[in-house]
């Protein structure tokens, strides 16, 4: 009863302030692509962090967290997901992904359908994922929309950037959303960006075909002052891609998907744009992934491209905690004579800074250098391995509740059989 | 259809017709209706063509051993020869020029099965030409066969050996029907038929499915079943025909005469009254696949799994009253409502139960991982007190689906005498860290991931990018 009264409690109790808080004896790792260290302390303040690395002095009045030698990381990153914007995909009315029926596309901001409530939400939470880049998906145009980019902590206020980046189907999808041809969307994808450019110089044309909504999103991915986040697999249409970025200087290029990309890593890596890459992904499920295979990231990676993990197509509405094992494959494949597997700090950094850099904000979060966002996680073992959880985890300097939907179950039936009363009454 | 089996029996009769026409009168069907021979159906129209490739006496020394059904040696020894398993132990007497391969700091283990696998059926690439899963032409279709549909190029059956270290796997029809026709068990070998990869004696499965799926795709067409009463009507109403099909059958077989008509759906069904076909049950709520545990009983037939059986946590001491196994993943939820309550603790939960636990796929790339959806299963039990050893678990990926998919006299564990369907791992294969380094079909050496030319390439990944590319 008391543990009962002590639940709701927390349940109602607003969001704690960001309080100062050291970590000590910590194995940490700092998300930026090092090696983890030993005996490692990490200092909140304000929300941010304040400190990390050995030798770091604990301030004065900080509450003391003894790690006890456990790992502790910066929150993950979610490169490409659905986080919060769908609970039950099957389930329409609660599936806010896409928009088939709206007269809008480029427009659409996917923003104010974010609930911080999504059974999704927390349950990665829970997992030691604490931002996420959500993008909308693509539904009878190329453009998707407005993405997001949001924190998984428990309070109503998720949102860490609206209007984040814009989301454009290039190849197979891109073909099929702008009336079936590659060429075509190429096309669709070059008037649109001239009609905001028309509109941003107070120009529209009778001929115009994008609702001024539509125009009036792309304005800033023209002027380069927003992301494009771009799908895009086949190896010959990521070099049509890149050649997008020649075409409209200002653009603010990110490959997504990229499966084949590692066929042209040296032209990835020459136009500097930055990709967020399915892990995986070595089945030529479709053909423009013929030449799949799960060193893309480690080829891509040695080629000097700045590559992060997403999610795409793949579970990226409720799945985020997997980017862990993820992460930890690519190590595995280090063992493998002919693959490109990755070192563990490198892997780390895929789930945790790289993404963060893919989209422009690594100032922000996704490592544990000062002035980044306070999200962190305490582990009980290696955060790759497929044993290990979390067992603390703070967002904006703020201690984050873990129990999910799914602990509730689970302990309801830890045996099956009915008590003394139905299991209705059990909780 | 003119059976092989029933062509042979036909050329043996008509050799001893020749050597006795002299002495005897030529008998037709009609002159003795209860002593003629009764002209009852193949149960093995599609016979297995597949045969082992030879492989050499190998012996495996200081190695971690699983053989499947529980039990773990410590720097132990594996030999295998002539396609199976001779002898583990601390130490084995192994022959003179076997071949020995020092196992120090990896892990032998039997090859991974995959009870619910559509490999060859929903292959890749993911075309329409190529989606040959699912017959949605009616909800009862027990007459389709999945062998049928299995195509043996499919580049995915590759990727479950070389990067999953699975060595059989039974590839069922898709969930959209309510009887969705028989699965067929492969070996995971390569061949040009699917008749080259067909498990040697390994009865059918019947894919049936509860819940969503039937009521969605046929409700959706303003037919039956649009709910989830009407599913377990249409369910019932057939059964009922199996029965009444079997009596014809029975009455045939006891009192001759002219023979039933066929049909193949009902032959399935009888199949399965009869036990020699599998139910392989899709169903994910703890209350259908209590309705289904009930119409089986009600129809005298017995459900060998349920599939995905996300409820199955909630329902734990039902199963395993009633002895039967569920087929999980270890953290797949919420893509549906029947997902809902999935819980990463579901294997571990149902296994503490007492009943039977696998670990399946349903996926192309799950099936790649296998032993990773153990080990985070495994984990999350043992955080909430029930502490699985590796070795136990160990049997979600052996023994148990070997006995779910009634082939366990013949592989899932590395008992002497067994298939030497062998997985040398190069570390734990509860780690994320581990990838297979050998793995031998039948005592063949399938995969090496030390020797590029021991990799297979289908035929539709010869000549395009990648090909024979580390995947």
């Amino acid at each position: 009863m008391k543990a009962l009264l002590l639940a709701a409690a927390a349940l109602i109790a607003a969001p704690a302030a960001a309080e100062t808080v050291a970590i000590t004896n910590a194995r940490l790792a700092i998300g930026d692509g090092s090696a983890p260290i030993d005996g490692g302390t990490v200092v909140m303040r304000d929300g941010r962090i304040a400190a990390a690395g050995s030798g770091v002095a604990v301030p004065a009045g900080a509450r003391i967290v003894d790690a006890q030698g456990k790992w502790v990381s910066p929150g993950l990153v979610a490169g490409f997901s659905r986080l919060g914007i769908i609970e039950v995909d099957g389930v329409s009315q609660t599936n806010d992904a896409s928009a088939g029926r709206s007269p809008f596309n480029a427009a659409l901001d996917v923003a104010p359908a974010v609930n911080p409530r999504t059974s999704a939400i927390t349950l990665n939470r829970a997992e030691g994922i604490t931002r996420a880049v959500v993008a909308p998906e693509s539904a009878g145009s190329i453009f998707a929309g407005q993405g997001a980019v949001i924190d998984l902590g428990a309070d109503m206020d998720a949102v860490t950037k609206a209007r984040a980046f814009q989301f454009v189907e290039f190849g197979e999808s891109g073909a099929a959303q702008s009336g079936g041809s590659r060429a075509a969307a190429i096309a669709t994808f070059r008037n649109a960006l001239a009609e905001a450019r028309d509109y941003a110089a107070g120009r529209r044309h009778e001929d115009a075909l994008l609702p001024r909504a539509d125009a009036a999103a792309l304005v800033p991915v023209v002027n380069g002052q927003m992301p494009l986040l771009a799908h895009v697999e086949r190896g010959s249409d990521i070099l049509q891609a890149l050649a997008l970025k020649r075409e409209f200087t200002s653009l603010k290029l990110v490959l997504v998907g990229a499966t084949e990309a590692w066929t042209v890593a040296d032209q990835v890596k020459a136009s500097g744009v930055p990709v967020i890459a399915s892990a995986l992904a070595d089945l030529p499920a479709s053909f423009e992934m013929l030449a799949a295979t799960q060193s893309n990231i480690g080829r891509l990676k040695n080629a000097g491209v700045t590559v992060g993990i997403g999610m795409i197509n793949d579970d990226e509405a409720r799945q985020a905690r997997l980017i862990k094992q993820y992460a930890g494959n690519l190590v595995a494949l280090g063992k493998i004579p002919g693959a490109a597997g990755l070192d563990w700090g490198a892997a780390f950094a895929t789930i945790s800074s790289k993404p963060a850099e893919a989209i422009g904000m690594g100032g922000e979060f996704g490592s544990l250098k000062a002035g980044r966002r306070a999200d962190v996680v305490i582990w009980d073992g290696d955060p790759l391995e497929l044993a290990t959880s979390a067992v603390a985890v703070w967002i904006d300097g703020v201690e984050q509740p873990l129990r999910t939907r799914q602990d509730k179950l689970r302990d309801r039936y830890r045996t099956a059989g009915e008590g003394a009363l139905p299991k209705a009454y059990e909780r | 259809m003119f059976s092989k089996k029933f062509a042979i029996a036909l050329l043996a009769g008509l050799a001893t017709a020749a050597c006795t026409t002299a002495e005897s009168k030529p008998r037709t069907a009609s002159s003795s209706s209860s002593t003629a021979p009764r002209q009852m159906p193949s149960k093995d129209p599609f016979p297995s063509t597949y045969r082992a490739y030879p492989g050499v006496p190998t012996l495996v020394t200081n190695v971690t051993i699983y053989d499947g059904e529980g039990a773990r040696i410590d720097k132990g020894q594996i030999l295998f020869a002539d396609g199976k398993v001779v002898a583990i132990g601390q130490s084995v007497d192994a022959p003179q020029g076997a071949t020995v391969i020092d196992g120090s700091g990896k892990w032998v283990t039997p090859g991974i099965i995959d009870i619910h696998s559509h490999l060859g059926d929903y292959p890749s690439p993911a075309v329409q030409a190529h989606s040959d899963g699912n017959e949605v032409t009616s909800p009862v279709t027990p007459q389709v066969w999945a062998e049928h549909s299995v195509w043996p190029q499919d580049p995915g059956f590759s990727r479950a050996l070389t990067n999953g270290g699975v060595t059989t796997l039974q590839i069922l029809p898709g969930s959209a029907n309510l009887f969705g026709g028989r699965s067929v068990v492969l070996k995971n070998v390569y061949a040009r038929t699917m008749q080259g990869m067909k498990f040697p004696g390994a009865p059918y499965g019947l894919k049936m499915a509860c819940g969503e799926n039937p009521k969605r795709v046929y409700g959706g067409r303003n037919q039956a079943p649009g709910t989830r009463m009407g599913n377990m009507a249409v369910d019932r109403q057939t059964w009922a025909k199996a029965q009444e099909y079997r009596r014809k059958w029975d009455k045939y077989e006891k009192d001759g005469g002219d023979p039933p008509a066929r049909d193949l759906a009902m032959e399935t069904l009888v199949g399965v009254l009869k036990g020699d076909i599998l139910i392989q049950n899709h169903c994910y709520r703890a209350d259908e696949m209590a309705n289904v545990i009930d119409m089986a009983k009600e129809f005298g037939y017995k459900v060998s799994a349920f599939h995905h059986a996300v409820e199955a946590y909630k329902i734990a001491d039902v199963l395993k009253a009633n002895e039967i196994c569920s087929a999980l993943w270890a953290d797949w939820w919420g893509f549906k409502m029947e997902s809902y309550d999935a819980i990463t603790e579901n294997l571990p939960l149902v296994h503490n139960a007492g009943a039977c636990t696998i670990v399946h796929s349903d996926d192309a790339n799950g099936i790649q991982r296998l032993n990773q959806e153990a080990a985070k299963a495994l984990a999350d039990g043992r955080r909430i007190g029930i502490d699985i050893p590796d070795e136990i678990a160990w049997t979600w990926l052996a023994i148990n689906p070997a006995r779910a998919m009634g082939i366990a006299d013949k592989t899932g564990s590395l008992k002497p005498g067994k298939m030497a369907d062998v997985v040398l791992w190069n570390g734990n294969p509860l780690s994320v860290y581990t990838r297979p380094e050998k793995v031998w079909i039948d005592g063949a050496l399938m995969y090496d991931a030390l020797d590029p030319k021991r990799r297979p390439v289908s035929d539709f990944e010869l000549g395009q990018p990648g090909e024979g590319d580390v995947k």
